[in-house]
């Protein structure tokens, strides 16, 4: 007899027997044992049919193609500019993908970015030996001339982009900061001082809230309250040049 | 390394502290709040934990029977070591105690030798003999800015809650049999660091801002006011004005800091 | 010799008191707390992170890599100097190899888990309490790994056996003492530390090895429940 010990969406962790029974399947973050299910990881537990997995909730970021991420400049190489960005791995912008201005051979490159310098880029590719690839070429993408970075946890970055960025999209609306929330968990914001403060704290209640229902409302709440005003509707004109924040994946 | 311009920069610090909205919401001259939890380590003498925002730090007193230094043959003595250690930081190595560790332990010791916070005769068992000395750890579990300060309190708390081993027969610690005695704590020093980016002065640094930071001057105050040790730190220098303004700043926040450890 | 009534009233199978914690140090990306008895364990994990010096660096998988450290004021008597000495050492090697066949390291290639192991208190069994810190850490930092490796030290006070032995249990007055201190994988049941000080037979060590994976039950059960309470709350509702 196959028999689940679990429900949808509990926390499991490491070791903790999921289901007994052949009928169930291990998938992410499982894994059989004899007869037993045995989660191999701290998560939520999703089970999909017999298919037993765990969404991750803590843990570095690991890179993935196409995500915007929030880097910084550590060293300068022949072929190009070496990052890192809160993962295991650092990266490498190659030359090519490092300005739309033609750089001739030879160049200083620490011109384009010096070592220091923080970016927002898109990861275009990930080897098999983890080598990362990363371009600030393209719409969105560019160096960060100001502001400051947060580190936030990678497993609470949809959350705190929202729905089709309506999360961020209300922080910034409410306190007038520049907002770009990495895939990598690092959120860069510029704005206000009094102002950037409120954008980080409401960015943490996110964080530790996202499990009580009625976030949005209380987000909006915790933004009205503390900058004393009704959250305008739309951005203010100066904003019009900034890129919409990419939506998180789930 | 220090930035000019870019995030977490001094250029952007600088900002934030012209406006006095530091990037946890204080002001300039604002301590983080301070938690003591005493007898944190039954196995030393004295024990406290000192959490101070997310910088955290054990520090113990340990007592022992040693020899006294020749030209001081009636008095104890007092050793502080701070060691910074990888479990607190990211950024930290590990390996023997680099000079950071060296100067932070150095700055503790002196505000409290040269405060006369303890009275070194006191510590004589026998003169030319045996004297107690009081080796107190500073180990930070978790750095996020301004161990000195925060050591040094923590540092005082630890002597505080110190009671003396027994003695036994032939002079030496009898570590099973405790006394009652406590020591005996004149004054109590407290260091305040003010640091300075640009023109900008304030208190109590957080790790970003440490990494920040050009000049800091730590001025170790006594409970009425007067100032019993300095430190300048830091790879740029003050103007005589900002030390006038560094001095009062220091003794202002030392006196209010000084409740923690009535 | 019998040794009927423990020194400090326990049963024998009983351990001293646990209060386990996970996610107690802001800076690292794992890390807990574990008391037993009057020994206290903090344990940080930093990484996976890149590995300095690179010629260190396995290309194929991540390190591992335990640091196992009393604080100079965390054993009984006078104050110890400061930094690693022989036993430190062996310790940290002991404690790698007791985490080290749980932890999936196939996914980090060139990157190493530093494992922080810090005592300020002690009483005995500190090797163990840091391999029960340690791995509730490596789990609260995310790391894939088979199960929690709880360890415990059993071992014979004169014809005694017991579970988790106390200071004054290693050297007890007027017997001989045996001190074992093993930690396993109770999903598999690979037993991953196994040290002794002592004279037995092979049988004795048979029955301990029994009453180790017991107690490991228990342990693994608190260490589970300090994540669980830590992550509580985690559980989205999208």
């Amino acid at each position: 007899m196959s028999e689940l010990l679990i429900q949808e969406r509990e926390i499991v962790v490491p070791g903790q027997i999921l289901a007994k029974g052949m009928e169930y399947l291990p998938s992410h973050g499982t894994y059989r044992k004899d007869e037993q299910i045995i989660a191999s990881r701290v998560g939520v537990a999703i089970i999909d049919g017999k298919v037993i997995r765990s969404i991750p909730l803590a843990g570095k970021y690991l890179p993935k193609r196409n995500d915007i991420i929030i880097g910084k400049v550590i060293d300068i190489l022949s072929m190009g500019w070496r990052v890192e960005f809160n993962s295991p791995y650092s990266g490498l912008i190659p030359i090519k993908d490092g300005t739309f201005e033609f750089i001739p051979r030879g160049a200083d490159l620490s011109r384009y970015f010096d070592i220091g310098d923080y970016f927002v880029g898109r990861i275009t590719n990930v080897s098999g030996q983890n080598l990362v690839d990363v371009s600030v070429k393209g719409q969105g993408l560019y160096k960060l001339r100001d502001g400051r970075t947060i580190k936030v946890n990678t497993n609470k970055v949809p959350r705190i982009i929202g729905k089709k960025g309506s999360m961020v999209s209300m922080i910034k609306r409410a306190t007038g900061c520049k907002i770009t929330v990495g895939q990598n968990g690092l959120v860069w914001l510029l704005g206000e001082p009094a102002m950037e403060f409120i954008a980080v704290q409401a960015i943490r209640k996110i964080e530790e809230e996202s499990h009580i229902p009625g976030l949005t409302d209380r987000v909006k709440e915790f933004l009205e309250e503390k900058t004393g005003q009704p959250i305008p509707e739309h951005h203010s004109q100066n904003d019009d040049d900034e890129e919409e924040q990419p939506e998180g994946e789930q | 390394m220090k930035n000019k311009q870019g995030p977490n920069s001094t250029g952007h610090l600088i900002t934030a502290l012209q406006a006095d909205v530091r990037y946890d919401g204080r002001t300039k001259n604002q301590f983080r709040d301070i938690q003591i939890e005493y007898g944190v380590s039954n196995t030393a003498d004295g024990s406290a934990k000192i959490t101070c925002g997310n910088t955290e730090i054990i520090c113990a007193a340990s007592l022992s029977v040693g020899s006294p230094f020749p030209d001081r043959p009636d008095e104890g003595a007092l050793m502080v070591s701070a060691e910074l250690l990888p479990i607190a930081h990211n950024d930290i190595e590990s390996g023997p105690p680099g000079i950071d560790a060296i100067e932070i332990s150095r700055v503790i010791d002196r505000g409290i030798r040269e405060s006369g916070a303890i009275d070194v005769k006191k510590l004589c068992i026998s003169e030319g003999e045996k004297v107690w000395i009081i080796s107190v750890d500073v180990v930070p579990i978790n750095h996020d800015g301004n161990i000195i300060d925060i050591g040094a309190i923590g540092a005082l708390a630890a002597i505080k809650d110190a009671v003396f081993p027994g003695l036994t027969e032939e002079n030496t610690a009898d570590y099973k049999n405790k006394s009652k005695n406590k020591i005996e704590m004149k004054h109590t020093p407290i260091p305040v660091t003010v640091c300075r980016i640009g023109d900008e002065l304030f208190v109590d640094p957080t790790k970003v801002e440490e990494n920040n930071i050009e000049a800091r001057i730590t001025i170790a105050v006594l409970e009425n006011g007067k100032i019993c040790s300095l430190q300048k730190g830091g790879d740029e220098g003050f103007s005589t004005e900002q030390l006038a303004q560094a001095f009062d700043l220091a003794v202002k926040t030392s006196q209010e800091l000084q409740q923690h450890l009535l | 010799m019998q040794y009927k009534k423990r020194y400090d009233g326990r049963g024998h199978d009983e351990t001293r008191p646990i209060i386990a914690k996970a996610g107690v140090l802001q800076n690292a990306d794992g890390s807990a707390y574990f008391k037993i008895g009057e020994t206290i364990a903090y344990a940080a994990v930093y990484g996976p992170r890149e590995m300095y010096p690179r010629r260190l660096a396995d290309p194929k998988r991540g390190v591992l890599r335990v640091n196992y450290n009393m604080m100079p004021f965390s054993g009984p008597g006078e104050r110890n100097r400061p930094g690693p000495n022989r036993r430190a050492k062996e310790i940290s090697m002991v404690s790698e190899k007791a985490l080290l066949p749980a932890v999936d390291l196939e996914k980090y290639p060139n990157c190493v888990i530093d494992v922080f192991i810090e005592l300020p208190q002690t009483d005995a069994g500190s090797r163990c309490a840091g391999i029960c810190a340690a791995s509730i850490a490596l789990a609260d930092a995310g790391i894939t790994m088979q199960d929690m490796v709880p360890a415990i030290a059993v071992g014979y006070v004169g014809d005694t056996p017991v579970v988790d032995l106390s200071y004054d249990e290693e050297q007890p007055e007027g017997m001989e003492a045996v001190d074992v201190p093993v930690a396993l994988i109770p999903s598999t049941g690979e037993i991953t530390l196994l040290q002794m000080d002592g004279i037995v037979d092979a049988e004795q060590l048979n029955t301990l090895l029994e009453k180790a994976k017991d107690a490991c039950a228990v342990i693994a059960q608190k260490q589970r429940e300090a994540l669980q309470e830590k992550y509580l709350g985690d559980a989205d509702e999208e």
